[in-house]
């Protein structure tokens, strides 16, 4: 069995998604090699040989794959998809993107966002917003898979670089083009890798007040996040959006503050290993799965958590 | 311009699921259905879209058992002008669909098809890219912005990283994310009305599509319930227990 992974990167820095597919793939089997599409990336590529598990990586470098198009990046991968029997990306929205039409066009069904692997062709995925968790067996000859990065431990140790071998194809995407991309700047961690995620909803009432939750966000090195009626309100842009729709983070500490709690919510954040919640409802569905629930108004409590926090890391 | 509109029938988002006891799947008699909220949004795309002129008709289909003919009247009742059922009893999955769909688009030839991103029962996020890639056309997925200029659309998709902007070269498929409208319900009159408009039903044997299931779904089960939490009294006992009993901060 020999598995393909394919890189997500911005052509300068690997996300560190791309390590939680090498430990995955490792429970299937030892050969694993990788795909880095993009240009000028080479650097990219040279830092995924260097991670321990990967046994050769296949970079395709020009200036029409600058972007990630679906349309570009399928065609390429189907063109060395024969020799293996795994191809695995994760499912953000990079790999979601491409993948089930890189599946439709190799004719074989795709299996979402895997949460365990229980052999090289049975596989549980979470359905129902994560009510429900299906075990499912492929029968497919080659599996297409996109893998919740939060369910396996990214790959950190290092290896003697295994070899980068540049792939001559050429693409010949002439139905879309990219026209830009609005990034939503942040000298914070990543959501999805963050230690910390604090996240507001609709009880944060505006922008302005998500202020409160940055001041936090600070002291503990944390991410920011929202539910989605936060997000349709503009308090806070569409990447921040956790739940079934938007991002699935599991961090260390996750604190809710003005969140009900409902269903597609959870989903997204469910899988922290600590969850606090302050709400003023006592009655909020968010308390049913917080470690520590404080009813509370969220704006006298973030002010206080401010403070004493301070007092905490200054002790 | 002609527009198609793939409607799926699912568990209404606001109902708690029960998985049958026995582990084979999650308990469907007598539960709330409803259009995929998704869906509703690709109808509504597609109304306006109509609305301001730009696109002459709308077809909505679904792929599924008789029941799924409540679901296309609904679409019908919020603007779409024709309906057609592909029957089938079993469920089908993603790839199948997108065949179904494939057909279909081969013979109504529309310009544009819509989908929702991601059905809420299933969580596939998957038959949008497929038709795509089956038809070999231009795809825009988890689109929060759709703008038509001659024979190309400019969508604007929700990524993981901010907001991506693509042309696209028509005919294109699209799929919707929550933040393109805002769906309408439907009005009475037009809910009966809705009752005149063709609805057709094509046996899923006529598209002469490979239909087999290629997984099999071995068990269903209730993810593990997280151990029961406790209230804390203030900000100075939450802080002490994250420090000192959770040791997260
Ligand atoms: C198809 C679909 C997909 C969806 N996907 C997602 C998703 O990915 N992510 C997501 O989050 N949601 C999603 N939703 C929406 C979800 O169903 C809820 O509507 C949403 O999560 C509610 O956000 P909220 O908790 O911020 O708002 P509300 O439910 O309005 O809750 C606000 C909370 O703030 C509390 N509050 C108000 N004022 C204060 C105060 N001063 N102090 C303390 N507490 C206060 C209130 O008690 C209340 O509990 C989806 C829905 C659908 C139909
Ligand atoms: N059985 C079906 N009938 C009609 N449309 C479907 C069906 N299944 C999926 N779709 C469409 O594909 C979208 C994405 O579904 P999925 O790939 O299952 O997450 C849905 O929002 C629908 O627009």
């Amino acid at each position: 069995m020999s598995i393909l992974i394919i890189a997500e990167h911005n052509n300068k820095q690997l996300n560190p998604v791309t390590s939680s597919l090498i430990s995955a793939a490792q429970t299937i089997s030892q050969e694993i090699e990788a795909l880095v599409v993009g240009h000028q990336c080479q650097s990219v590529a040279e830092g995924l040989a260097s991670l321990a598990g990967i046994k050769k990586v296949w970079l395709v470098d020009q200036s029409a794959c600058k972007y990630p198009l679906a349309e570009t990046i399928a065609p390429i991968v189907e063109s060395i998809a024969d020799k293996y029997t795994h191809i695995v990306a994760p499912a953000t929205t990079f790999g979601k993107n491409f993948m089930p039409r890189l599946a439709a066009l190799l004719d074989v069904a795709q299996i979402s966002d895997i949460t365990q692997i229980e052999s090289d062709d049975t596989f549980v995925r979470p359905i129902y917003a994560g009510n429900a968790l299906a075990k499912v067996q492929s029968k497919d000859t080659k599996k297409i898979i996109t893998l919740r990065p939060t369910a396996f431990p990214p790959v950190t140790e290092t290896q003697t670089p295994a070899t980068v071998e540049a792939l001559n194809i050429i693409s010949e995407n002439t139905l879309s083009q990219f026209v830009g991309l609005e990034k939503s700047e942040s000298v914070r961690p990543e959501l999805t890798s963050a230690k910390v995620v604090i996240s507001g909803g609709r009880g944060l009432q505006s922008a302005d007040n998500f202020h409160l939750l940055e001041r936090i966000a600070d002291q503990l090195n944390a991410a920011i996040g929202a539910s989605r009626a936060a997000v349709d309100a503009g308090f806070v842009p569409n990447d921040y959006q956790v739940g079934q729709t938007g991002k699935i983070v599991a961090p260390e500490l996750y604190i809710a503050v003005g969140i009900s709690g409902a269903i597609q919510h959870l989903a997204g954040m469910k899988d922290s290993k600590v969850i606090v919640a302050i709400n003023k409802d006592e009655d909020a569905p968010i308390f049913e799965v917080a470690d520590y629930g404080l009813v509370a108004d969220l704006f006298e409590a973030l002010p206080a958590l401010e403070k004493a926090i301070d007092e905490l890391k200054t002790s | 311009m002609k527009i198609m509109v793939a409607v799926k029938r699912v568990v209404d988002a606001y109902v708690a699921i029960r998985i049958k006891n026995d582990g084979s799947g999650v308990e469907l008699a007598n539960t709330k259905m409803a259009m995929n909220p998704f869906c509703e949004i690709a109808v509504e795309e597609a109304v306006r879209l109509k609305e301001a002129g730009l696109a002459e008709s709308i077809h909505v289909v679904s792929v599924g058992d008789d029941a799924c003919c409540e679901t296309l009247r609904q679409a019908l009742a919020l603007g779409a002008d024709c309906a057609t059922l592909v029957e089938t009893s079993e469920p089908l999955q993603p790839l199948a669909v997108a065949k179904c769909l494939k057909a279909l688009v081969e013979r109504e030839k529309p310009d544009l098809v819509i989908l929702g991103k991601q059905s809420i029962d299933g969580d596939n996020n998957q038959t949008g890219q497929m038709l795509a890639g089956l038809l070999g056309w231009a795809q825009g997925t988890f689109v929060s912005k759709l703008t038509l200029t001659d024979g190309q659309a400019i969508v604007v998709r929700e990524v993981d990283g901010g907001l991506e902007t693509l042309q696209l070269t028509l005919p294109a498929v699209i799929t919707t994310d929550l933040r393109l409208n805002e769906p309408r319900y439907a009005a009475l009159p037009n809910i009966m009305k809705a009752k005149q408009k063709p609805l057709t039903k094509v046996p899923i044997v006529e598209l002469k599509v490979e239909s087999d299931a290629r997984q099999t779904l071995m068990q269903i089960s209730a993810p593990e319930p997280r151990s029961k939490g406790q209230r804390v009294n203030s900000v100075a006992e939450l802080v002490a227990k994250l420090h000192n009993e959770a040791k997260v901060i």
